[in-house]
């Protein structure tokens, strides 16, 4: 029998044992029927789609608190803005295709550079990923919710309205042109006049918030909603990744929300925090921003080695190589990464001693990134390997994101930065370790979890297209801009004169950015077809062994009938056919387990908060501050009284344990996985 | 306001000044206020030798046309004609920062904070003071 | 197909690299040194780019071997879950082995870079040195020569000349924004901040022209900021600095004449010094020996009579958003500004 009826057959076989003994214990011996038994799941799993039903309509995609829906959004949304970078990075390779090139005039190329750099960072990459630890850390651990169910909603709205702002100024010729990181005094009062700048500052702080609203969320949901039996030692790498993640931007966000208010406020009200002259310092600005700055890189990388574990232990069909190690190494990137920030000011007139330190750091945080390369291998090795699409990009992940660090102990040098810093070289190596770090993992990622959340494969045939496009794209459009750095290149420029000889390796890398973009515009053909004709996935089309493979594609709201008491590491691997689940949750409200930090012992029974209006509420109050304060200083005092009163109503509101409003519309009860006799050929 | 100008009339007179309405003109006009050594006459608005230029007295006229013919004409009593000296562009610029000192921009385009000592609020927070005619001469 | 694909992967890999190192040489090249502090960062690179490369090698390698044995089974393979003890230890020992080549390799760097870094710190630079102060502007270069005779010091623009095998310390500051000063023939960068005053040292071992740009973004303009240095013979850089604490040339010829009267009455006065006259505006780059010159525009075009009237007439084609505001000049006019400039040597 296939692999999913085999899944079922142990459920209720687990579930059929539970009933026995819990009957032997109060001293009955009556039994039921296997018919009965089904009955009585069928009837629960009925209950359970009203509780966990989630709102429709206009007013439902406002109100929707299921965790899935929401980091739907985010994954939808961050791919949005990740392809109007991508056409703001198309629009710089035009125009640096040729020396002395009309296509940009230098204030509008000096938008799109900056708009590309703040978007990839502040408005793709760390929402992305924020996005998986929401969709997947409850569905591995076993949840049936994120822990915080409405800020999740209060998240995503202040990050989209964020990302409008930027994108409304932008498309106004108000873009921000002082870069992504906004030095002062450029990007101060004196030399960026009107509210470009401000704008960009206050984006900033919208989409910190968004992330630190993310990071409560995983490390709530992580440590305290475990099913039991997951202790620590247990936790899917995944988790762990965005466990690390989520600390790292509790402890970098503040350094960047300080450096854009202070900026704000020098800028609007006349502080002189960055003014020389007044007794401020433009370093300062550097070192809060690079505070927060370096942090990010890892922020937006460490959630992508949690992609490759996954997919490594499923495609190498064997546990992972060293988990204590790996888990180590995480933890020890995100607390070296705090000690790096000032490899990014090696130019700046601080002392060579304090410099040497940096150095020293930035070159030791290469032994735990080493550490995991080693031992993924070391899973690879000796493995029969199915090369499908996840673990082709995990591949090229290998082959770029190594060639990127090692650029970087380049760069961690303090003689040898002084040549390359601010060059073209500064910019491969950052696509280098950000796309092949990240990007590439999260295209993998996209691959392997695309059949979890839409209950369809996506095309292998144009998966590996999609892949050999990017790689072969990719190393053109960076891999000359070694050289360009080398050669005396800087960074920032809209044009260069056609004597200093860059017109060749420009025009190569040009060119390959349209390779780059011809293979995520494959990407986008797969996925839109196969939402409509892609094969029909199971509940684990690739056999892998965590959790959120265990429960149908796509996921019920509720996500699991019965918590699985897990066994060890590899829950569906180690499942045996006895194995415990967890009985008892309420069916009537939405109920979910709170474990113990450690080894997951069962503690209480926990309501989740279902569907409501009031984080919208709260967000919009928090739009009105900060977009008004722009403008004025008074916007703070108004927005505070509006988000305090607001805020009031959320908590004062009914939570809506029993889904109240949503019951009786029932319009989206129901997940319909699309049904296994339909199977189209694979294209 | 006041029609007061020097020598036969013919001189170009916009009515909108265009760099009243851009913060980046403003701001170009604050640098040009130093950099053209305007200061040197009339400090940081505060005037000294030449009449301050942050009150709400005018003596020829707070119009942008009256302004551009004071920068471009010159006027009695020490205020030289820069004429071809300073280009139209910039004239207009200076004049939009003139009038920004004493708070006539909207605040969001009007100058902020310079990088250098500050001897004053800036434009921005200046509060708009009612143009008052004057015909004192200068002291 | 994996074979396949490793050829093609290496033809492409070839074909790039190939055609990088074609455009290896040349000046403002930070591989092709041509100063001692250059010298010494590019021994450091050639180390760190041959273990770099040896080490991606290695890892690549590695990684194919464990790509080598290939299925197309389906997904329902019974997982390894207790692989052999052996096997695993001997993987263990080969990733602590390799980790600890890693720390090896990574302390011989520590240990380069600090040696080197250590290096380009200069133990007496003023003793027959030569001290600039550099400032940087939105976007152009203020070169002031210091001296301790007060009559020796003068200002120029946007082209420094040195004295070969003299380190020349530099002193830098910022007007407005941060910039950088970069000669990558000569040294690394350094950072002009405005508050804060950076120094710099570097010297030219061989005669030459390096050109520099200012490497921090700093607005519009960033993109054409550039400098040249010129290192020159003692004998030739003293003669030049000679020349340059001289006052501008009077005017001899009608034409320098009427371009002077130009000068003085139209906008080039506001902004441009010329020593000796009465314009000594410093907004703008100073113009006492520009004819002297090989650049204009911060090193955007070549110094000649055409491209000087161009220049003068419309810099905003040149370099758009620059400070300097467009000129209607007559004909007559700008060819006897362009005349009078050009006499400046």
């Amino acid at each position: 029998m296939s692999h999913e009826q085999e899944q079922r057959n142990i459920s209720h076989k687990k579930a059929q044992k539970a009933q026995k003994e819990a009957h032997a214990d109060q001293g009955l011996s009556t039994t039921i029927s296997d018919e009965e038994l089904a009955e009585a799941m069928r009837q629960e799993r009925e209950e359970l789609e009203k509780t966990w039903a989630r709102p429709g309509g206009v007013w439902g995609w406002f109100t929707d608190t299921d965790h899935k829906a929401i980091a739907k959004r985010y994954i939808v949304t961050a791919f949005v803005f990740f392809l109007l970078g991508g056409i703001e990075a198309a629009l710089m390779r035009i125009q640096l295709a040729f020396p002395e090139n009309h296509f940009l005039n230098p204030d509008r190329y000096n938008q799109i550079f900056t708009t590309h750099g703040t978007t990839m960072m502040f408005l793709f990459a760390v929402p992305i990923m924020t996005a998986f630890g929401i969709y997947f850390v409850p569905l591995m651990i076993g949840a049936r919710d994120v822990a915080f169910p409405r800020l999740n909603v209060y998240g995503y709205f202040v990050y989209l309205i964020g990302g409008l702002l930027l994108y409304t100024a932008f498309f106004m010729n108000t873009g921000p042109d002082a870069g992504w990181f906004a030095y002062v005094p450029l990007s101060g009062p004196a030399y960026s006049p009107g509210k470009r700048v401000d704008i960009w500052a206050q984006m900033i702080t919208f989409t910190e918030i968004s992330a630190l609203v993310g990071a409560v969320i995983v490390i709530g949901t992580a440590f305290k909603m475990r099913a039991p039996g997951m202790s620590l030692n247990r936790i899917p790498l995944f988790v762990w990744a965005q466990v690390v993640t989520a600390f790292m931007i509790i402890f970098a966000m503040p350094a960047v929300m300080l450096a854009s208010s202070f900026l704000a406020s020098d800028r609007l009200i006349d502080t002189h925090f960055f003014n020389p002259a007044e007794g401020g310092d433009a370093i300062l600005y550097q070192h809060l921003f690079w505070f927060f700055g370096h942090p990010e890189v890892y922020i937006i990388f460490i959630p992508a080695l949690g992609f490759i574990s996954p997919i490594i232990v499923t495609f190498a069909r064997r546990k992972i190589f060293g988990y204590v190690a790996l888990v180590l190494s995480l933890i020890s990137t995100g607390f070296i990464g705090f000690g790096l920030w000032v490899h990014h000011m090696f130019a700046t007139p601080i002392p060579q001693m304090g410099q040497s330190f940096f150095t020293a750091a930035s070159m030791m945080i290469a032994i735990p990134s080493g550490v995991q390369i080693f031992c993924w291998i070391a899973t690879l090795w000796g493995s029969r390997l199915n090369i499908k699409t996840p673990l082709l990009f995990v591949l090229g992940f290998f082959a770029i994101f190594v060639l990127g660090g090692l650029t970087g102990l380049m760069l961690a040098s303090v003689p040898l930065d002084l040549q390359i810093h601010d060059t073209f070289f500064v910019v491969a190596h950052l696509h280098y370790v950000l796309i092949g770090g990240s990007v590439f993992p999260l295209f993998g990622a996209f691959y392997y979890w695309f059949p979890k959340w839409t209950g369809r494969m996506l095309s292998e045939r144009a998966g590996h297209l999609n892949f050999w496009l990017m790689f072969i794209g990719f190393n053109l459009v960076f891999f000359p801009m070694h050289q360009l750095g080398l050669n005396g290149m800087p960074r920032r420029v809209y044009t260069y004169l056609p004597e200093t000889g860059w017109g060749t390796l420009n025009l190569i890398a040009s060119i390959g950015a349209f390779v780059l973009a011809s293979g995520v515009l494959v990407f986008i053909v797969n996925a839109v077809w196969a939402l409509r004709a892609g094969i029909v996935a199971g509940d684990n089309p690739w056999g892998a062994d965590s959790l959120e493979w265990s429960i149908p594609s796509p996921p019920p709201n509720y996500n699991f009938h019965n918590i699985p008491v897990v066994q060890g590491r590899y829950p569906i691997w180690q499942a045996t056919a006895d194995a415990p689940i967890v009985r008892g949750l309420n069916t009537k409200k939405r109920e979910t387990l709170v474990t113990s930090v450690m080894d997951a012992q069962p503690e209480l029974r926990f309501d989740i908060p279902g569907p409501s209006i009031w984080p919208l509420m709260v967000a919009l109050a928090t739009a009105v501050t900060f977009i008004v304060g722009i403008f004025t200083p008074w916007a703070f005092l108004f927005g505070a009284i509006l988000a305090g009163i607001t805020l009031t109503c959320w908590f004062f509101a009914d939570p809506n344990y029993e889904n109240k409003q949503a019951r009786e519309t029932g319009q989206k009860s129901e997940h319909v996985a699309p049904r296994a006799e339909l199977q189209p050929k694979e294209v | 306001m006041s029609d007061i100008r020097p020598g036969v009339g013919g001189l170009p007179m916009p009515v909108q000044n265009p760099a009243d309405q851009h913060a980046f003109d403003a701001n170009e006009g604050k640098r040009l206020y130093s950099q053209y050594n305007c200061s040197g006459c009339h400090f940081n608005g505060g005037g000294g030798i030449g009449p301050p230029l942050m009150d709400a007295k005018w003596i020829y006229g707070d119009r942008p046309e009256n302004i551009y013919s004071t920068i471009v004409e010159g006027r009695p009593n020490g205020m030289p004609s820069f004429r071809q000296k300073i280009p139209d562009n910039q004239v207009q610029q200076l004049v939009a920062y003139v009038r920004a000192m004493s708070g006539q921009l909207r605040k969001d385009v009007a100058p902020t904070r310079n990088d250098t000592m500050n001897a004053r609020r800036s434009e921005q927070r200046t509060e708009r003071k009612t143009p008052l005619q004057t015909t004192e001469p200068p002291q | 197909m994996m074979g396949r694909i490793s050829t093609t992967a290496r033809l492409i890999a070839t074909l790039v690299l190939a055609l990088c190192f074609a455009a290896c040489g040349g000046i403002q090249n930070a591989i092709n040194p041509a100063g001692p502090n250059a010298e010494n960062i590019s021994r450091l690179w050639w180390l760190m780019f041959y273990v770099c490369s040896i080490v991606f090698v290695l890892v690549m390698i590695a990684l194919l071997l464990a790509l080598r044995k290939r299925t197309v089974e389906a997904a329902d393979r019974v997982p390894v879950l207790e692989p052999p003890e052996e096997s695993e230890r001997r993987r263990r020992n080969v990733v602590i082995s390799l980790t600890t080549i890693t720390v090896i390799v990574l302390f011989v760097f520590l240990i380069a870079s600090y040696s080197s870094g250590r290096s380009l710190r200069l133990n007496d630079p003023t003793k027959n040195g030569l001290s600039i102060d550099l400032t940087g502007h939105q976007w152009w270069w203020e070169v002031r020569y210091n001296d301790v005779d007060a009559s020796n010091i003068f200002t120029t623009a946007n082209e420094i000349h040195i004295p070969v095998g003299v380190p020349v310390m530099f002193s830098l500051r910022g007007a407005d924004v941060i910039h950088s000063f970069w000669v990558p023939n000569l040294a690394g960068k350094k950072d002009l901040i405005p508050g804060k005053i950076n120094t710099i040292w570097l010297q030219a071992d061989k005669p030459g022209v390096y050109r520099g740009q200012c490497a921090e973004y700093c607005g519009l303009q960033h993109a054409k900021m550039a400098l040249w240095v010129v290192a020159e013979p003692q004998e030739q850089f003293n003669a030049w600095r000679q020349n340059q604490t001289q006052q501008a040339v009077s005017a001899t010829s009608d034409a320098q004449k009427r371009g002077q009267q130009v000068f003085f009455s139209t906008t080039c006065v506001m902004c441009h010094a010329i020593n000796g006259t009465p314009a000594g505006s410093n907004v703008g780059p100073n113009l006492t020996h520009v004819g002297s010159r090989h650049m204009i525009g911060a090193a955007t075009l070549v110094n000649t009579r055409e491209h000087l009237a161009q220049w003068i007439k419309d810099p905003q084609t040149f370099k758009p958003g620059n400070r300097m505001p467009q000129n209607n000049l007559s004909d007559a006019d700008l060819q006897a500004l362009v005349e009078y400039l050009q006499s400046l040597q």
